[in-house]
């Protein structure tokens, strides 16, 4: 069991950040091994974000181990050269956790392929996200827990996702937990509720398509799963109604990128979600005690129907 | 079917296709008994008037908190109890034996009403998972939707939903009656036993999957049909019965019931043959 969130304003900005850490504080009782923020902030556009770790924090059942902050160093070092190998300039740099990091880049690149290659064939880096707006946060713990330690309360923007995570089919750890960037597209984030049970037969297609997997965490097929359907030109709708057949499983699931967001239920609607829409917000959760952390006067909520898709622009 | 009205108790229940086997076991016997049904009380239920009026507000109160104090309202004699700024939380209402009249001015979590026997309870806003489950007797009005697995397991009571359902409502239902105003999910009536589903609206996929018996009326378009559900004549009693049932329900008076849908169990999965109490005393 584990909890989604995600809203997004239309027509303005609000304190996302905050916002969504009451959604999944809310929702904590589904799982508080790890909590995911993606972020959609305000930003002026003009250069990358790349939240990336240089390693691990490590829980109950996880294949990596906690390493020397000294190891991280020399990956962040690594990075740095590469960037720099690359044209890629750090305009600015944030160190919140010795393993977590966020660069701001002047790099002029459309097709980040190669470039999220190039980072993460690094031993030990991955890229959390990459986007202008887009910021994907995660780390072990409840969604207060981690708001705090990243100083999510005061983000500005316009839509989020996230996600409070009960481990069940692969450990605890920060690689596991949601959300997922839709490697390589800039912007583009998933978070999951459910089980996708086609998930290798699935993973060994797309990796025979070039896709990567960073995880063994079902969820993160969906972000390759349509991130595969928009390379080869589907439209972020197309790419999850495409889902509703080409995964198998139960599951409700959210996508997001700079200007939308999207949810999907599976056929069997065997996950739950609530949702409240009005013209200038929709706000929805595993259960309506998320929404009501932003909402509290009495609202019309109501569950989305099997296999439905919906995408709401900002 | 023979004429109901003049045939002997044994062969009545047989007539409408129940069953007449000797119940054993001193729960059985003890509740299964018509003639002491009215002797009927839970232990520690209370004598409450109904035009003993409260509120209480549990904005700033847990679900458990929250039912013990409606106990605790009870136990003073409150017949009539209005819960203010419910802020859909969970559980709410769990587990009430009582006879009650129960206003929620505002929107349930998830296992809303659960486990009930007995109060009649009006919800203004909408409901979470699971509302109702395993309601034995009493009334349940939802003013706005509801979401899946609403009226799981319910044994008898009417339950009334005036919005839309999520998936798997009625699953694994044993008696009573839900009203959808509006539309319902998937797998509506999946693996249902007894009781009646009315669904004015349009139905998902898979209605009535592997259902045992009971019978489901739709007023809209059905997705598909589930495995063993199969159409049957809607007959006049029926659509008496469906006018009756709509009205006090205060929903869909004017519907044109003539229309609407009977599906019913193909039988072809086997058939549970246990009466519940009311249909016991109803038979008899």
């Amino acid at each position: 069991m584990c909890g989604i969130a995600g809203l997004i304003h239309r027509g303005k900005s609000s304190n996302v950040g905050s916002e969504l850490q009451g959604m999944l504080q809310a929702l904590k009782h589904r799982g508080e091994d790890s909590t995911g923020y993606a972020l959609y902030g305000d930003t002026d556009g003009k250069n990358f974000i790349m939240r990336f770790k240089v390693g691990e924090n490590v829980g109950e059942g996880s294949s990596s181990v906690m390493e020397d902050v000294s190891v991280y160093d020399e990956r962040k070092k690594i990075v740095d050269e590469t960037l720099a190998e690359m044209g890629a300039k750090i305009v600015k740099e944030e160190r919140t956790l010795p393993y977590s990091l966020r660069y701001e880049l002047d790099y002029n690149v459309k097709d980040l392929l190669e470039f999220s290659q190039r980072i993460e064939s690094i031993p030990g880096v991955e890229i959390l996200s990459m986007g202008k707006s887009l910021e994907v946060i995660k780390d072990l713990g409840n969604a207060k827990m981690v708001c705090d330690r990243y100083s999510l309360d005061k983000v500005v923007g316009t839509h989020a996702i996230g996600h409070a995570r009960m481990a069940t089919e692969s450990g605890v750890d920060i690689k596991s937990a949601h959300p997922f960037w839709g490697y390589p597209f800039s912007d583009v984030s998933v978070v999951h509720n459910g089980q996708l049970t086609n998930y290798w037969n699935n993973r060994r297609v797309l990796e025979n398509k070039g896709m990567r997997f960073m995880s063994e965490c079902d969820s993160e097929l969906i972000a390759v799963y349509i991130a595969e359907k928009m390379r080869d030109g589907a439209t972020l709708e197309e790419g999850m109604k495409a889902s509703l057949t080409g995964l198998d499983g139960v599951f409700t699931y959210f996508v997001a990128t700079k200007d939308s967001l999207g949810m999907a239920k599976d056929t069997m609607a065997a996950k739950p979600l609530v949702l409240y829409e009005s013209d200038d917000l929709v706000a929805m959760g595993s259960e309506e005690i998320a929404i009501r952390s932003v909402l509290p006067q009495e609202i019309d909520t109501y569950d989305p129907f099997d296999g439905e898709v919906k995408v709401w622009q900002i | 079917m023979a004429n109901l009205k003049t045939v002997s108790k044994k062969s009545k229940a047989q007539s409408m296709g129940m069953h007449t086997e000797v119940l054993t076991g001193r729960t059985q016997q003890k509740f299964f008994n018509p003639d002491e049904a009215e002797n009927f009380y839970y232990f520690g239920t209370y004598d409450v008037d109904f035009n003993k009026r409260t509120e209480l507000d549990v904005k700033d109160m847990t679900a458990p908190e929250a039912n013990k104090e409606i106990d605790n309202l009870m136990s003073q004699g409150y017949g009539t109890i209005v819960i203010k700024n419910p802020q859909g939380k969970h559980s709410l209402g769990v587990g009430i034996l009582n006879k009650l009249n129960l206003i929620f001015e505002g929107s349930l979590g998830y296992f809303g009403m659960g486990s009930c026997d007995g109060p009649i309870v009006r919800i203004n806003g909408r409901v979470g998972w699971s509302c109702a489950e395993n309601l034995m007797a009493g009334k349940v009005v939802i003013e706005k939707n509801a979401g899946s697995c609403f009226g799981a397991a319910i044994r008898g009571g009417d339950l009334i939903c005036k919005g839309s359902v999520g998936a798997r409502t009625g699953i694994d239902m044993k008696g009573g009656t839900i009203i959808i105003g509006g539309d319902a999910g998937a797998f509506t009536g999946f693996m249902m036993q007894r009781g009646r589903i009315i669904i004015l609206g349009d139905v998902g996929i898979n209605l009535g999957d592997s259902m045992y018996d009971g019978t489901i009326f739709v007023g809209g378009e059905i997705g598909s049909y589930g495995s063993d559900a199969v159409d049957s004549e809607l007959t006049s009693s029926d659509q008496d019965w469906l006018k009756r049932k709509l009205k006090v329900a205060e929903i869909g008076e004017n519907f044109d019931v003539s229309k609407m849908k009977k599906i019913v169990a193909g039988k072809k999965l086997w058939n549970y043959d246990n009466l519940e109490p009311t249909e016991k005393k109803g038979a008899i």
